[in-house]
């Protein structure tokens, strides 16, 4: 915190003198982050901070870094941006879905500066890319497991935002479910924010009491973990590897790792080579990565490895027909795989969830 | 354990920190003084709660630590607002953004760790009673600290003296000082039992409620604890009842999500708000009452003629 305050004084000291972002290679860039949760949250934020520390480490002296964190997404976003905007960055990762307009409308102004907005898909101007990660890969393979571990066949889905990335994991952990056991049940609670230790415990709880004996999360914290652990049950991590928060409760995680990615923007800045895209990588990237498999039989292990090399390799898609609507109408016919755009706007369950998707 | 016990335990472990830190800011408030810190003492506790735990290995020692950093925290307030007379509401939304900031930067080594959980003491032959007593007294000390703080702010601010001076000073500060009646050291030590029962309420986060330390990891539950003293008309029977309201609606409602009813999720979230402010309201409707009940004082500065 104090290091980010005295890298910001000194960013506006030079703010006078650096040179507008342009096309030509630089000598030294400095590149900003923007963070929803606290870098301590152990889960979503601290990945990201962990894949600037990363990028900072590669580039060294041509790197200087600074972050704001626990930055509401909204209107307190756009002042937090445009702070950094004048502060001399040259480039600011965004990386929170609700940063997506606020994103847009800072970088209009700022036509020198590139930004980059995680898991959003508005790019309105040429400085804007987006970027997300595949977590739904990942997502299909603890489905799997969870459906050979699970004793009552029902887990509980602790949900945060229904956003299309939540919904698109929330459909692959079933889909995945499904194909080892067709009448898995999931039971899912949205908590309505992405990161509250007490409330997350608290949907852990009321899942567990519900019948549920296996959890998954898409909110940031090792909360949900712990409450597994104390009751015997099994959970997944999220984001990050929370092993230490129930060694025999975590079957695997699915890890964000942001540093390759980051090292490859940044550098593209230092180049002079930066272009905006929409980047959206996986496994087979190295950006989703799967925790060691712990606590499970070898044959649900080597169930799990073979699927994760089928993603890997481009050999299965989570999202390979035939899949029904939650509705019963059908969605892909038979081996027909959907297309990133249906999935980057995914906004309906799939057969079998036991849930109202709110709109 | 059956559905509905377990369903209810999961109701305390939710109000009991608003409840401490609601009565600590009842009584700071009947006594004058608005301190708006709450959040900021209760992440204090909070984090120095986890690390004594982890620091001594007794999660006992780490919620003694959480209630006596939340009390020194609060004497910063103290100083700044009785001895300083500075703006109350400044200081404390001040108190609140630097304990957020300062429990950060002290908890850094303590992420990522999983904490010690404070033993449930059961209390022999009660905690047989079949249904209740697993429910009231197989529970944390915290819990029982909580219910002991409601009887115990309620007897003293209605039925003993001393508690009569503090509604005193809370009512007209001058008229009590003309009596005599010490109104800064009473009203410092008003804000000193508030800032203990926050931090008990930070402790209860960090060592029972999620054993680990994150970040921000009180998630606002301070501003609610506020917001319970006004509702609850500055009583502390009704501080209990909004608590326990709130925690009951908060987990009822996911409950309901569990099982699958088809109301919409963000309107359920905004159930326990709604509920809790709706009841409030209609219990504290005679107005006369909660005129009287206001501490007429509240959030000016006492300066002592001479």
């Amino acid at each position: 915190m104090k290091k980010t305050l005295l890298l910001l004084a000194a960013a506006t000291a030079l703010a006078g003198i650096a040179a507008p972002a342009n096309a030509e290679a630089m000598d030294k860039v400095k590149a900003c982050f923007i963070y929803v949760g606290p870098v301590g949250d152990f889960g979503w934020s601290y990945q990201h901070d962990q894949g600037r520390l990363y990028a900072e480490e590669k580039l060294g002296d041509k790197l200087e870094t600074a972050y704001l964190e626990s930055v509401p997404e909204g209107a307190d976003s756009e002042r937090a941006l445009e702070r950094f905007a004048r502060s001399g960055c040259n480039i600011i990762f965004t990386t929170s879905f609700g940063y997506m307009d606020p994103t847009n409308k800072v970088a209009k102004d700022f036509p020198d500066i590139k930004f980059e907005h995680a898991t959003g898909y508005k790019r309105e101007h040429p400085n804007v890319a987006t970027y997300d990660s595949k977590f739904f890969q990942g997502r299909y393979v603890i489905g799997q497991i969870a459906a050979k571990m699970s004793k009552t066949g029902s887990a509980g889905y602790i949900a945060s935002f229904p956003i299309p990335e939540v919904v698109q994991g929330i459909n692959s952990f079933m889909l995945g479910a499904q194909s080892i056991n067709p009448d898995f049940k999931l039971k899912v609670v949205w908590v309505n924010t992405w990161f509250d230790p007490g409330k997350e415990a608290d949907a852990a709880k009321v899942l567990l009491d519900g019948g549920a004996d296996i959890l998954t999360q898409h909110t940031d914290s090792t909360a949900p973990m712990q409450v597994a652990a104390e009751r015997g049950a099994f959970a997944f991590g999220q984001a990050s590897d929370m092993i230490a928060f129930g060694p025999n409760t975590q079957l695997t995680s699915i890890i964000d790792d942001w540093g390759p990615y980051y090292l490859e923007r940044i550098s593209a800045v230092l180049e002079g080579t930066w272009e905006q895209q929409a980047t959206w990588a996986g496994m087979a990237e190295g950006h989703v990565v799967m925790a060691p498999y712990t606590n499970m039989p070898d044959d649900v292990k080597a169930m799990a490895e073979e699927t994760e090399a089928k993603i890997t390799s481009g050999e299965f898609h989570p999202f390979t027909g035939p899949i029904m609507k939650q509705d019963g109408s059908e969605w892909l016919a038979d081996g027909v795989v959907a297309d990133d755009g249906v999935l980057a706007g995914l906004n309906f369950y799939v057969k079998g969830i036991d849930d109202q998707l709110p709109q | 354990m059956d559905m509905t016990q377990a369903i209810i335990l999961t109701i305390m472990t939710a109000a009991t920190p608003l409840l401490l830190a609601a009565i600590g800011e009842l009584v700071v408030e009947r006594s004058g003084v608005l301190n708006l810190g709450v959040e900021g003492m209760m992440i204090m506790g909070a984090v120095a709660a986890f690390a004594i735990a982890q620091l001594t290995g007794s999660a006992g020692l780490g919620a003694i630590g959480g209630l006596v950093a939340g009390m020194l925290f609060s004497l910063l307030f103290g100083f700044l607002t009785l001895t300083l007379v500075a703006n109350q509401v400044a200081t404390g939304l001040a108190l609140t953004i630097l304990g957020l900031g300062l429990s950060g930067m002290i908890g850094e080594a303590f992420i990522g760790l999983p904490g010690l959980k404070l033993a449930a003491v059961e209390i022999p032959l009660l905690s047989d009673i079949p249904f209740f007593g697993r429910i009231l007294f197989a529970q944390d000390p915290i819990f029982y600290t909580s219910i002991v703080a409601v009887i115990g702010v309620s007897w003293f601010l209605f039925r003993s003296r001393a508690g009569l001076r503090l509604r005193a000073i809370g009512d007209n500060h001058s008229s009590a000082h003309a009596l005599g009646i010490k109104v800064v050291r009473t009203r410092y030590l008003a804000v000193m039992f508030g800032g203990a029962c926050a931090g008990l309420a930070g402790a209860h986060l960090s060592i029972v409620y999620t054993p680990q330390w994150v970040e921000n990891m009180t998630a606002g539950r301070g501003w609610i604890a506020l917001a319970l003293v006004v509702f609850a008309s500055w009583r502390p029977g009704r501080a209990l009842i909004g608590a326990y309201l709130f925690g009951a609606v908060s987990i009822g409602q996911l409950f309901a999500q569990s099982r699958g009813i088809g109301i919409p999720s963000q309107l359920l979230s905004a159930l326990p708000y709604l509920a809790t402010i709706a009841v409030l309201v209609i219990i504290s409707l005679n107005r006369r009452m909660t005129l009287i009940n206001t501490p007429a004082s509240l959030g000016k500065s006492f300066v002592p003629e001479r």
